[in-house]
């Protein structure tokens, strides 16, 4: 059981969570991310550590209620519990003094992207974040990720807030503009597929984190395979993180609609 | 004569056993036929899958079937059990009635009688080596049934002996995984006096006798009423820790562990790496045994999913094939197919499960190998085209290897294929351990007799240490580590 101690609500759709756990607080790393369950017949959900408190002995989650098992989640309240946790699972982002990092942050993509551009920044880099969304309402995270990179792009794709247009728009700007040596691009898998095009185009070396279905988290199953490179891969432990201009994008979006009658279902008997 | 034949012997030539081998003649013992195991009705047994299909044996039929063994002079079913249970001493204690103490004889051995009684493949060790099967080309004892039945006896007459265990030492040791193998180290160490915690990953403690063999061949009640015993003795259990990543070795040792046993199995489900091996609805076994009998994905009110198939194809031949396939039919498939290259006498999988699936209705294809999946409109599984095989040359394994019969290919159409082609180790531990001395099969070596690994606090056992093997394999393991690690800190305490 990991109690939760705070909640706040960023949008109408998306939730965060300050959640006790002094263990993995402790252990994890960026792109680390967890698996959690909400009652004894839930789904193991995974969600990346956004942030973690040591001292407090706490970690961080944003949550985007898309269907049954983070709808369960989200309407859990501050001093409420989960039923479980494990983690931190995954390998960790691969911070280094590269120069200029260019973070693609796309809807509820954001909050796995905030910890890398954080430790980037801190490793002593010029980050410059792009962030995007459907519209103003749905925009998170901005004054966090202002507070640990350089320039911030908001853009939306009704215009209501920074600059009408897709994130890919606000990342070629900035190729354009000036050098990058790394990008980072985390979204939906169609946003993260149209950054690999865009960077690839440029030869900007790209990493992506992958969010495919999973079950267990440790290697076990194979619902996480995806391709990279030709090779068949385990996000779980193999990645999330992987580079982009490997992935074969197309399987990917297939095999993330493996179970789509089932999650509507679930989605309009609850 | 070895310290155990001795033992034997000594055992054999009690009193009573001495009086009940002569009570009766050994025709009349002859006479009497195998015992039959009262099942579930096919029918009715594939609408449930927490149905178990055998029924246990009745006193009578245990005491009946147990008045069959000759309580001979040279027990060779002995010879075939891994872990050298006295067979022939516990047969003769249900014959006289004995149940409780059939059950301690088989505890002195075993820790997981009602477990091996239900999933050890007898047919390959104690019972193929029985006299019957050995010199009389007739049916052996049935010694799995008689070890459930005592075992079984024991857990429902509510008279569970719970061992005695030393006083606390104060030494603090951890076992990582909670499979068979941990849960005998644990159950040992906790005797010998340690402070012992095991850690799991999931959120359910059992290892692969709760995420993998179903309830109809192993009810979670049998594992269940093991895990309250190691409770109620004092294991500590840690569920959703992921050792190497919650905490580190040298987190662990840190908070006081001095000795680790690593029983972390052989998770890492294999694939084929042919051509449509990622479309929807082809799965690992595990995926698909792990979201039914762990996220119960076939219950109404379980968050979890679980792809449904009309026509299922299971590739593979052994035990997780067989609990695969017999799944897909309990989950409402019209066919469930087994995919298997070489013939049906090759098949590893238990008898009993090869029986009970044909029973079932599960078609077998053997001689046949996938080696391509097609795709509908909709990017899920239509088709598997099909490589047909026959035997050739032994290999290695003394088994006649299958080769591809040229230009014999055939394609039928499934919706739900299910890779049951083997397992290697779970790499997460070696992973995070610089200086752990592995195999080329990504097993940790150990000293086959301390299990020690190279690094002298670290010990390991069951799949971890041998690539897929059995739940008898790994529970020995499992004791024969705990002895030596209690040889090898009480040595470093007396320093
Ligand atoms: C490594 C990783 C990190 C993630 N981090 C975050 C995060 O920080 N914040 C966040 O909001 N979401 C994150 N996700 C996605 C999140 O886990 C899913 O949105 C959630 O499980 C959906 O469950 P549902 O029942 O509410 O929705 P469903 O109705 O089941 O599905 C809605 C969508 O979620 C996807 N999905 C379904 N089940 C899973 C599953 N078990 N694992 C992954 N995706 C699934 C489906 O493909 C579908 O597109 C992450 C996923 C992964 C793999
Ligand atoms: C479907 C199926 C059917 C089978 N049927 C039979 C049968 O009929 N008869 C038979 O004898 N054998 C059978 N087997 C094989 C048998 O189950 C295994 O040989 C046996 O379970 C191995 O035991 P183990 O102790 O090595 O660990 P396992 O049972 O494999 O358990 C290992 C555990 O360790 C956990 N773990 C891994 N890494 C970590 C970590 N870093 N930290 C914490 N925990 C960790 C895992 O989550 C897992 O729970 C079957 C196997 C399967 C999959
Ligand atoms: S443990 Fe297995 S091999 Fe040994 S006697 Fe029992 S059934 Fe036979
Ligand atoms: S989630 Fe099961 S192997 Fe990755």
């Amino acid at each position: 059981m990991n109690k939760i101690v705070e909640k706040f609500k960023l949008s109408e759709n998306v939730c965060k969570f300050v959640v006790e756990a002094p263990m993995i607080a402790k252990s994890r790393k960026p792109g680390n991310f967890v698996i959690l369950r909400v009652g004894e017949k839930g789904e193991r959900i995974p969600l990346t550590i956004v942030d973690s408190d040591i001292a407090k002995g706490t970690i961080t989650l944003i949550v985007q209620n898309v269907g049954a098992s983070s709808r369960k989640l989200c309407q859990l309240e501050a001093g409420e519990s989960l039923t479980d946790m494990v983690g931190p699972l995954g390998k960790a982002t691969h911070i280094y003094k590269a120069g200029t990092i260019l973070a693609l942050g796309g809807g509820v993509g954001v909050a796995p992207l905030f910890p890398i551009v954080k430790a980037f920044k801190e490793a002593g880099n010029r980050v410059i974040t792009v962030l995007a969304a459907r519209s103003k309402d749905l925009v998170i995270l901005e004054n966090e990720m202002r507070e640990w990179s350089d320039e911030v792009i908001v853009m939306t794709d009704d215009g209501s807030s920074g600059r009408k247009g897709l994130v890919t728009e606000g990342a070629e700007e900035v190729i354009k503009r000036e050098k990058v040596d790394e990008c980072v691009a985390i979204g939906p898998a169609i946003m993260m597929k149209f950054c690999a095009l865009l960077t690839k185009k440029y030869n900007v070396p790209t990493q992506v984190s992958l969010n495919t279905i999973m079950v267990d988290g440790t290697g076990m199953c194979g619902a996480c395979r995806v391709t990279v490179n030709g090779e068949t891969k385990f996000t779980c432990i193999d990645g999330p993180e992987f580079n982009a201009h490997q992935i074969d994008f197309d399987e990917l979006l297939q095999r993330m609609r493996a179970y789509k009658n089932e999650e509507d279902q679930a989605r309009n008997n609850k | 004569m070895t310290e155990y034949t001795e033992m034997l012997n000594r055992e054999r030539n009690a009193e009573w056993r001495v009086a009940l081998r002569n009570s009766v003649p050994n025709k009349e013992r002859i006479a009497i036929e195998r015992v039959k195991m009262t099942e579930v009705e096919p029918h009715e047994r594939i609408k449930s899958q927490t149905c178990e299909v055998n029924c246990g044996l009745t006193a009578e039929q245990a005491q009946r079937e147990a008045s069959r063994c000759m309580d001979c002079v040279t027990p060779t079913c002995v010879e075939g059990c891994p872990v050298s249970i006295n067979i022939p001493k516990f047969v003769k204690q249900i014959e006289v009635g004995k149940f409780l103490d059939a059950a301690a004889t088989l505890k002195e051995f075993s820790a997981l009688p009602a477990v091996c009684g239900r999933v050890c493949p007898q047919e390959k060790q104690c019972e193929i080596k029985c006299f019957y099967s050995q010199k009389m080309k007739k049916e052996p004892v049935a010694i799995g049934y008689l070890e459930r039945f005592a075992a079984d006896y024991e857990r429902l007459s509510g008279k569970i002996q719970i061992p005695k265990v030393e006083a606390r030492n104060g030494i603090k040791v951890a076992a990582i995984g909670s499979g068979p193998s941990a849960l005998s180290f644990a159950g040992d160490m906790i005797k010998f006096g340690y402070e012992v915690t095991v850690f799991e990953a999931l959120h359910e403690i059992g290892g692969v006798l709760k995420y993998g063999i179903p309830e109809f061949r192993l009810p979670n009640s049998v594992v269940d009423v093991e895990l309250e015993n190691l409770k109620e003795m004092g294991v500590n259990f840690e569920k959703n820790f992921v050792v190497g990543r919650t905490a580190s070795f040298d987190d662990l040792k840190e908070l006081g562990y001095q000795a680790f046993f690593v029983g972390s199995g052989a998770g890492l489900p294999n694939f084929m790496n042919i051509p449509g091996e990622n479309l929807n609805g082809v799965m690992s076994s595990n995926e698909y045994l792990t979201r039914v009998n762990l996220m119960y994905a076939n219950q109404s009110d379980s968050d979890t999913p679980v792809m449904l198939g009309k026509r299922v194809a299971v590739i593979g031949g052994g035990n997780t094939a067989m609990d695969a396939v017999r799944t897909s039919k309990r989950l409402g498939a019209e066919r469930s197919i087994i995919i298997y290259r070489r013939s049906l006498d090759e098949m590893p999988a238990r008898l009993e499960e090869i029986k009970h699936a044909q029973e079932e209705g599960i078609e077998f294809m053997n001689l046949a190998n996938p080696v391509e999946y097609l795709a509908d409109a909709g990017g899920r599984v239509a088709k598997v085209r099909l490589q047909r095989m026959e035997l050739g040359e032994p290999d290695a394994s003394g088994r006649r290897r299958p080769v591809a019969i040229e230009g014999d290919i055939v394609e039928i159409e499934v919706d739900l294929v299910i890779v049951a082609i083997g397992v290697s180790p779970n790499p997460l531990i070696p992973a995070c351990l610089a200086g752990l001395k592995m195999s080329r099969y990504g097993t940790i070596e150990v000293n086959e007799e301390t299990m020690q690994s190279s690094i002298p606090e670290i010990f390991a056992g069951g799949d971890i240490v041998r690539g897929g093997a059995t739940v008898i394999l790994a529970m020995g393991d499992g004791r024969r580590a705990a002895a030596s690690m209690h040889r090898y800190l009480q040595e470093k305490h007396k320093k």
